[in-house]
């Protein structure tokens, strides 16, 4: 998988698989940046079933504007949510969003 | 005479309510593990104390010691678990991460999936943390949640919210209050509070 850098854009993917998801229903589908890279840990999607969670998994800061996740809000347009996200559940964007 | 003495209304003990469907799993898996010799009581009970001795003043230790040393701030915001280590705070194996306020940007933290939160570093949550309506609104309509505490951010202020889906806690380093400068470390430790550091509240200017 293509590692992602401090910077890049990134799109976590829609699924909505059943078990134990530490990935937000309110950002999936969402286009973020990647704001930091947290380190590796095993991957606790899968601990929470007794497995090993190996190999373990990246686990990146996502910063998303709040203007691009809910209609209508009504804060500043900068204001921003940052996500702990892993890597399996972000995607490449190839173009940047004007 | 002796004067008779009203009925005291009567209140159901612990164990006059029923057990939950997870209350009951939860003992029985603590029963199975102490049979087994797994864990002993000893040891069960002894880290239920750890947690239960942790609470927002190890944390507003650690604010005030970054507000009158700028190296320390400077390694409380690289590594907290660390820099906790230095005042003999022991902040556990979960790695907690400081975010800082500043004139420009106002950090708050939630956890929109459960209620995870540094208590290793300043104890258990509060319980209005691990509702349902804070989870969903933290993120959603911040600004209107923190008018709810009394807090008025400026929209020249940026909000940025921290949801620790993951394997790291997150804890708001507040800003120093405007009139605070002829306070020691010890005095600015007791301005802080469990809000400031969740970034629903800011500490109040002294007069």
């Amino acid at each position: 998988m293509k590692p992602f850098q401090i910077g890049d854009w990134v799109k976590v993917r829609k699924s909505y698989s059943p078990g134990h998801i530490r990935t937000p229903f309110f950002v999936r589908g969402k286009s973020g940046v990647v704001k930091s890279m947290l380190g590796n840990f095993q991957n606790p999607e899968q601990l929470a079933y007794g497995r090993s969670g190996l190999p373990e998994k990246t686990l990146y800061r996502i910063s998303f504007k709040q203007d691009d996740l809910w209609p209508n809000y009504t804060g500043s347009l900068e204001d921003t949510v940052i996500v702990d996200i892993y890597e399996h559940w972000l995607e490449p964007v190839e173009q940047v969003r004007v | 005479m002796k004067q008779k003495t009203p009925a005291h209304p009567a209140q159901s003990d612990l164990e006059d309510q029923s057990f939950s469907y997870h209350q009951t799993l939860t003992e029985s898996v603590v029963e199975l593990l102490i049979q087994k010799k797994i864990i002993a009581t000893d040891e069960l009970h002894a880290q239920l104390e750890k947690i239960d001795s942790k609470n927002p003043a190890e944390g507003a230790k650690l604010i005030a010691r970054a507000w009158v040393d700028a190296n320390f701030n400077k390694r409380l915001l690289k590594n907290l678990n660390l820099a906790a280590g230095e005042l003999g705070i022991d902040a556990g194996h979960i790695p907690i991460r400081a975010v800082q306020n500043t004139p420009t940007l106002h950090n708050i933290i939630v956890c929109t999936l459960c209620s995870c939160y540094p208590r290793l570093l300043i104890g258990l949550p509060p319980d209005w943390y691990k509702s349902r309506a804070y989870r969903a609104r933290a993120v959603r309509e911040p600004r209107t949640v923190l008018k709810e505490f009394g807090t008025n951010i400026s929209t020249g202020t940026r909000i940025e919210v921290h949801d620790s889906t993951a394997d790291l806690r997150y804890i708001v380093i507040p800003m120093r209050p405007v009139g605070s400068d002829s306070l020691n470390e010890e005095e600015l430790a007791k301005l802080i509070t469990r809000d400031n550091m969740i970034g629903m509240t800011v500490v109040k200017p002294l007069k």
